[in-house]
C-alpha cells in the first residue's frame, strides 16, 4: 500500500501555525536565503526544471508562467506577485489546510516567486469567509516583516518585498484570474477580455504573476532539494505531490497530499477508508463542479494531468466527491448547474442566458424522471456554445461535466 | 495591517466533540466611518477591504447610504462605482441584516450530504426565508459558496464559526445558544 507523502503539509500538525520560530526550528526560510543569494534567472530555470503544474485546477508551467512575467518587460516600474487563495471550487480545502497551519510556507513561497520575477509588492487574495486563514496569515506576514524576511534588503541582499493581504467578498468568479485583478482593482468581479495575459499586462497594467496558495507554497521544497529530486516523485508529465481533498460515501473523508500517478482506487480505499457500509460505488466526481464524473472503469487510471485526459476527465484543484450507489447523478448534475447560474455573473450573455437553459433543461430530467432520448445532447450543444462564446472560464465549465457524463453516465438521462 | 475585523471568536472553529463558543462578533465599540476610513491608504485596491470594514462596524451588519457616500469621497470616485462594488458582492448588504449571519453551503458536495433539508428547518425555525432576516432583528438566512469544509457535510457558518455534520437536532441546539447569548 502506498503511502502519504507530506511534503508541501510536512509541517502539518508538528509546529504552531502562529508561532515563527516554530517554522524557522522547522528549517523555515532557508530556501528563501538560498533563493536569494542566486541569480533569479536561475530560480525560474530550476522551477522549470522541476515541471510544476499549477495546483490551481488549470496545471499550467510554474516555471513558464515565472518565465513569461519575468521576461515580460525588463525596465517597468512595477511588477506584482499575486496568490490566488480565493478557494471556492466545491469539494476543495486544500489552500485552507496550507494556510491555517503552515501560513509561512506560503510567505516563503511568495518571497521566492517575487525574487525570481522581479516583483516589489505581493497580495494575497483570500476569500472573505476564510476568517481563520485571515487572521492566522496576518500574524504571519507581521511576524515575518519584524524578522526582517519581508521589507527592504531582505537577507542583506538589494532585494526588497513585501505582502499585503486583500479580501475577498463571496464571489467565486474571482477565482478567475483575470476576474481576481478587476476585484483587487475595486471593481466588481466582471471577466476580462485576453489576451493580453497578466504576465504581460495585469494588476494596474503591469506584468504580474499569478499562482494558486499550493503552488507557491510547494516552491520553497523545490528550492531547497532541487528539481531532481523534486521530479522524482510522481509520474513524468505530473511529477511531485498533490494535496487531494476527498468527501462523499467515504468512511474517511478528509484531505491527503499524495504522489501524483496514484489510482483512485488507492485513494479511495487505501486512504479515505474505503465506501461507507452497505454503499456501493456509483460515480467520482473529480475537480469540483467545473470537474468531470467517471465510474469504476477508471478507478486504476494512475492520477495525473495527461492520464486523466485521456479518459475524458480532469484533475483539476484536486477535489474528489463520492458518490453512492444511492444518489442521483440527474440531481448531482442539476446541483452543479444550479450553482454555475448563481455565480454567472451576467457580462456575457451565452453564459447567462445558457445557464438557465441548462438549468431548465436538467430539471425537466429531474422532474420526470427520465428527459426526452436527446436531452444531454441538448445540453452538451449549449454548453460547447457558451464554452465557445464567454469570455472567462465560468462559462467553459459545463461543458466539462456534462461530456463526462455523456461518457460515462449517458444511461441515467 | 491596513485592514480590521471584528476580532475573532476565542473558537473560531466547531471542536471535535462539540460545538464552537457562541462569541456574539459586534459587540465591540463603534468606531467613526472617519476613523475605519483612515486606516487604509486611499486607493483603490482597498475598496473591498473598506467596505468590509464599514459593514463590520455596524450593528446590523449592512452598509448604510451614509458609509458608501463617505467611501466613494474617500476613494475619489463616484457613489454608483461604490454602490456597484458593494451590490455585486454577495457578502456586502445595502439593507439592514440580523445581528447573526447565518450562511448556508447548498454547494454540490453539502447538497447531496442533504442541506436542503437543513435549510427548510433554518426557515421553519426562524419563521423566514432566504435573504431575509427574523422580526426581532437576530438572524438572517443567506446562501454561501463552498466553505471548504466539505469533510463534514453539511456545513454553515454564523458570523465567523462555523458548524458541520448538520442535523435537524444539531440546529436547534445550536440556534438556541445564540437565542439564549441575546437574552443572556
Amino acid at each position: 500500500m502506498a503511502e502519504e507523502r507530506r511534503i508541501t503539509l510536512i509541517n502539518y500538525g508538528k509546529i504552531d501555525p502562529e508561532s515563527i520560530s516554530d517554522y524557522i526550528s522547522a528549517g523555515g526560510y532557508k530556501a528563501a536565503e538560498k533563493a536569494l543569494s542566486c541569480k533569479p534567472f536561475d530560480i525560474i530555470e530550476e522551477m522549470s526544471k522541476s515541471s510544476l503544474r499549477g495546483r490551481g485546477g488549470a496545471g499550467f508551467s510554474t516555471g513558464l508562467k515565472k518565465k513569461f512575467t519575468s521576461e515580460a518587460c525588463t525596465l517597468c516600474e512595477q511588477k506584482y506577485l499575486v496568490c490566488n487563495a480565493d478557494e471556492g471550487e466545491p469539494g476543495t480545502f486544500k489552500d485552507r489546510i496550507i494556510m491555517e497551519n503552515d501560513p509561512h510556507r506560503l510567505i516563503e513561497g511568495m518571497i521566492i516567486a517575487a525574487y525570481a520575477i522581479g516583483a516589489s509588492k505581493a497580495y494575497i487574495y483570500i476569500r472573505g469567509e476564510y476568517y481563520k486563514s485571515i487572521k492566522r496569515l496576518g500574524k504571519a506576514i507581521h511576524d515575518a516583516r519584524q524578522e526582517g524576511f519581508l521589507g527592504s534588503n531582505i537577507f542583506g541582499s538589494s532585494f526588497s518585498t513585501d505582502i499585503e493581504i486583500r479580501l475577498g467578498a463571496g464571489s467565486y468568479l474571482c477565482g478567475e484570474e483575470l476576474t481576481m485583478l478587476e476585484s483587487l482593482e475595486g471593481k466588481r468581479g466582471y471577466p476580462r477580455i485576453k489576451p493580453p495575459f497578466p504576465a504581460g499586462k495585469g494588476l494596474h497594467g503591469f506584468p504580474t504573476l499569478i499562482n494558486n496558495v499550493e503552488t507557491l507554497a510547494t516552491v520553497p521544497v523545490v528550492i531547497e532539494k532541487g528539481a531532481d529530486w523534486y521530479t522524482g516523485m510522481g509520474t513524468e508529465d505530473s511529477p511531485g505531490t498533490k494535496i487531494f481533498t476527498i468527501s462523499g460515501d467515504i468512511k474517511k473523508p478528509g484531505f491527503y497530499e499524495l504522489e501524483l500517478g496514484l489510482t483512485l482506487r488507492e485513494l479511495i480505499y487505501d486512504f479515505a477508508g474505503g465506501m461507507k457500509e452497505g454503499v456501493d460505488l456509483k460515480a467520482v466526481l473529480i475537480g469540483g463542479a467545473a470537474g468531470t464524473f467517471v465510474d469504476e472503469t477508471v478507478l486504476d487510471t494512475p492520477m495525473g494531468f495527461d492520464t486523466l485526459k485521456e479518459k475524458g476527465a480532469v484533475l483539476g484543484s484536486g477535489a474528489v466527491m463520492v458518490l453512492g450507489h444511492n444518489k442521483s447523478i440527474p440531481g448531482m448534475t442539476q446541483s452543479i448547474l444550479e450553482f454555475f447560474e448563481h455565480e454567472s455573473c451576467g457580462k456575457c450573455v451565452p453564459c447567462r442566458v445558457g445557464m438557465t437553459q441548462l438549468v431548465r433543461l436538467i430539471s425537466s430530467v429531474n422532474e420526470n424522471g427520465t428527459g426526452h432520448k436527446n436531452i444531454l445532447d441538448e445540453m452538451l450543444t449549449e454548453a460547447e456554445f457558451m464554452a465557445k462564446t464567454s469570455l472567462c472560464p465560468l462559462g467553459q465549465s459545463p461543458v466539462l461535466p456534462l461530456k463526462s457524463l455523456k461518457r460515462y453516465f449517458a444511461g441515467h438521462f | 495591517m491596513a485592514w480590521v475585523r471584528r476580532p475573532a471568536p476565542t473558537n473560531g472553529e466547531e471542536s471535535e466533540n462539540g460545538v464552537g463558543q457562541e462569541t456574539r462578533t459586534n459587540n465591540i465599540e463603534i468606531m467613526s466611518t472617519e476613523e475605519i476610513l483612515k486606516q487604509f491608504p486611499a486607493e483603490h485596491n482597498n475598496m473591498l477591504g473598506i467596505l468590509h470594514a464599514l459593514q463590520d462596524n455596524n450593528p446590523r451588519n449592512y452598509l448604510n447610504s451614509k458609509d458608501l457616500k463617505a467611501a466613494a469621497a474617500y476613494l475619489n470616485t463616484s457613489l454608483s462605482h461604490v454602490y456597484g462594488v458593494a451590490t455585486y458582492y454577495s457578502m456586502f448588504s445595502v439593507r439592514p441584516r440580523g445581528e447573526n449571519i447565518i450562511r448556508i453551503c447548498n454547494s454540490p458536495v453539502c447538497h447531496v450530504e442533504g442541506s436542503v433539508n437543513i435549510i427548510d428547518e433554518l426557515k421553519k425555525e426562524l419563521f423566514i426565508g432566504l435573504g431575509e432576516t427574523t422580526e426581532d432583528g437576530l438572524f438572517t438566512i443567506e446562501l454561501t459558496e463552498c466553505l471548504g469544509q466539505c469533510h463534514r457535510a453539511p456545513v454553515m457558518m454564523i458570523n465567523e464559526n462555523i458548524y458541520g455534520n448538520l442535523s435537524k437536532e444539531k440546529i436547534l441546539s445550536i440556534l438556541n445558544k445564540y437565542k439564549n447569548n441575546h437574552s443572556g
